[in-house]
């Protein structure tokens, strides 16, 4: 694993590096990191997203690229770019998988080591923002990932929750995680926050309401908003389509773009 | 010959020197001692039946369903059931039994677990932490090894069924609970997932995962599996089945379609409070889902006999 050390570190021309945790799985992690890149684009800013879920890499399919391929160059590995505009690229370990049901039965060391790579040897060139993407725990993959990244001063973390106490139970522990890691805690976001019914408009709080906002409150940490559970979105992330571009009227559109509003500013707030 | 990426002597047999992957496949060791794995096994002779509950994909519903088999087998007193959650970073199942804030006791035969009912014994690190903001940042090694003080020290007596609730994914908990029980003396894997692709790529991992390990798969549920608005009782697929669900799934792989699980609130609710949700609402549609599934997976262990003569 003595790789060649390049001139110019592969990630001397990411401006912001945030990562997207939460200490319980299927909370909207991915779907949040997906959505945020999506928004930032259409903001301007050019955007990378690297999956650290080694054992459940989502991030291809969300953008419609699983079949895709990686290759390599001096530097190392080019992210896959989404289309032409290349405007957003991704590294997964699901570009790397021969077929795409075999699993990656790795132990810890493993994991890690592969971690260290996509940190350090993908050619994302000159980004605006770099969204790691995270599986979820407090394990391997978060304190490779958060040691791997320090060196590049990351902005911060998002945490995503569900509103139910089982969910923010688990995200509780992960603000510990943040503590103890020194990873700044840009604000949580609390996604499946109510339904409602496409057919008479009735909300039902499926998985209950207010447990983010709440925990944002307790814990003394920004509270970026509730996302409603919205079947278009899912949709959107089933086919890999621009759910930001194709369905502005869409529940989960002013909470999704507000979250990424919210995180421009911040950086705007931080150079200035 | 390459003994095989995830075989214990992988990186370390003599056929790995000069491979590129070498130094990758080493770092990955760190298997149970077969001689430990022997030893465990011993301590667990009295229990009759584990299955284990896995799913490729976080958030699905491991933890529920793994509470409500546990309530639903222990509705028979006469049986003893044990609920093992070695999920060691987001233990959810102390809260989903109601037993929030309580701690593990020792004593001389070991450490007790925590009883919900009489018949009805769980063991977490939950109960190991004393505050609900104590992360456990652990890498794999360690969680391993506090997996083996759960099945070695835990004093679980004469069980009927050890169901094991799992985090997500195919890693170290994963690969240290098959290699310590032995894929043979697990009667199987229920698998949980929810309809939509997204999961379902993560759970077809899985599904591999245990026919490489040599797991048998007792079946797969779907749960979250439509919503009916209570006010105007129209369906709607939240979490769409746009690759044809579990159904199709399991068509494809072979492996039985347990049943499906409509999405309810009372569900969550009922988990948030550690309350049963069988109980809690036994008339729901999802309660009767529940039901059948868990009435499936008991004829399915009946079936299964592991006689203690058995040669490991």
């Amino acid at each position: 694993l003595l790789s060649f050390l390049p001139e110019r570190s592969n990630l001397a021309g990411v401006r912001h590096i945030l990562l997207v945790l939460s200490g319980k799985g299927g909370v909207g992690k991915s779907t949040i990191s997906t959505e945020l890149a999506l928004s930032l684009r259409h903001s301007g800013k050019k955007v990378g997203i690297l999956d650290v879920d080694l054992c459940g890499p989502s991030i291809p399919r969300m953008f419609r690229v699983q079949d895709n391929d990686v290759h390599q160059c001096d530097s190392g590995w080019v992210p896959v770019f989404v289309d032409q505009d290349k405007s957003i690229s991704l590294m997964s370990i699901g570009f790397l998988l021969e077929k795409p049901d075999d699993a990656v039965v790795w132990r810890g060391p493993k994991k890690n080591a592969l971690i260290k790579q996509f940190v350090a040897d993908v050619a994302w060139g000159d980004l605006d923002f770099l969204i790691v993407d995270t599986p979820p725990g407090t394990s391997d993959e978060h304190i490779s990932a958060v040691e791997a990244l320090r060196p590049y001063k990351p902005l911060g973390a998002i945490l995503v929750t569900t509103p139910q106490a089982v969910s923010v139970g688990d995200v509780r522990r992960e603000l510990t995680f943040c503590k103890k890691t020194g990873l700044r805690v840009l604000g949580i976001v609390e996604n499946m926050s109510g339904f409602v019914c496409p057919h008479c408009s009735e909300c039902t709080n499926i998985f209950s309401k207010g447990g983010g906002e709440e925990l944002a409150k307790h814990a003394g940490v920004p509270f970026l908003g509730c996302v409603p559970l919205d079947p278009q979105l899912s949709q959107s992330l089933e086919e890999g389509r621009d759910f930001i571009q194709e369905f502005p009227k869409s529940s989960a559109f002013p909470a999704l773009a507000h979250i990424a509003q919210q995180i421009l500013d911040g950086t705007s707030q931080r150079s200035s | 010959d390459c003994p095989g990426t995830s075989s214990a002597q992988a990186g370390r047999a003599a056929a790995c020197q000069g491979c590129p992957n070498q130094r990758f496949c080493a770092a990955g060791a760190a298997a149970p001692d077969p001689a430990e794995a022997a030893e465990l096994r011993e301590r667990l002779r009295s229990v009759k039946h584990t299955i284990l509950v896995l799913s490729g994909k976080g958030g699905v519903g491991k933890s529920t369903f793994s509470a409500l088999l546990a309530h639903g087998l222990a509705a028979d007193e006469a049986k003893q059931v044990a609920l093992l959650d070695i999920d060691i970073c987001g233990p959810s199942i102390p809260k989903m039994m109601g037993l929030e804030g309580e701690q593990v006791h020792q004593s001389g035969s070991g450490w007790s677990p925590v009883y919900v009912e009489e018949n009805l014994g769980v063991m977490s690190v939950g109960f190991l932490l004393s505050s609900p903001d104590d992360a456990v940042i652990w890498r794999g090694p360690k969680k391993n090894g506090l997996i083996k003080q759960f099945l070695r020290d835990v004093d679980w007596g004469e069980i009927d069924y050890l169901i094991v609730d799992t985090p997500p994914g195919t890693s170290d908990e994963h690969l240290s609970i098959v290699q310590y029980l032995g894929a043979m003396h697990i009667d199987g894997a229920v698998i949980i997932t929810t309809p939509q692709e997204v999961s379902l790529q993560d759970v077809r991992k899985e599904i591999n995962f245990c026919h490489k390990v040599k797991l048998p798969v007792i079946g797969v549920v779907e749960n979250m599996s439509g919503f009916i608005c209570p006010k105007c009782k129209n369906e709607s697929q939240i979490f769409p089945p746009t690759t044809g669900g579990a159904e199709k799934m399991c068509q494809n792989l072979n492996v039985s379609l347990l049943g499906k699980v409509p999405l309810d609130p009372q569900i969550g609710k009922s988990c948030d409070k550690g309350q049963s949700f069988l109980s809690e609402a036994p008339e729901s549609p999802a309660a009767s889902s529940y039901r059948n599934i868990i009435q499936k997976i008991q004829e399915y262990c009946d079936q299964h006999h592991f006689h203690e003569e058995k040669i490991i």
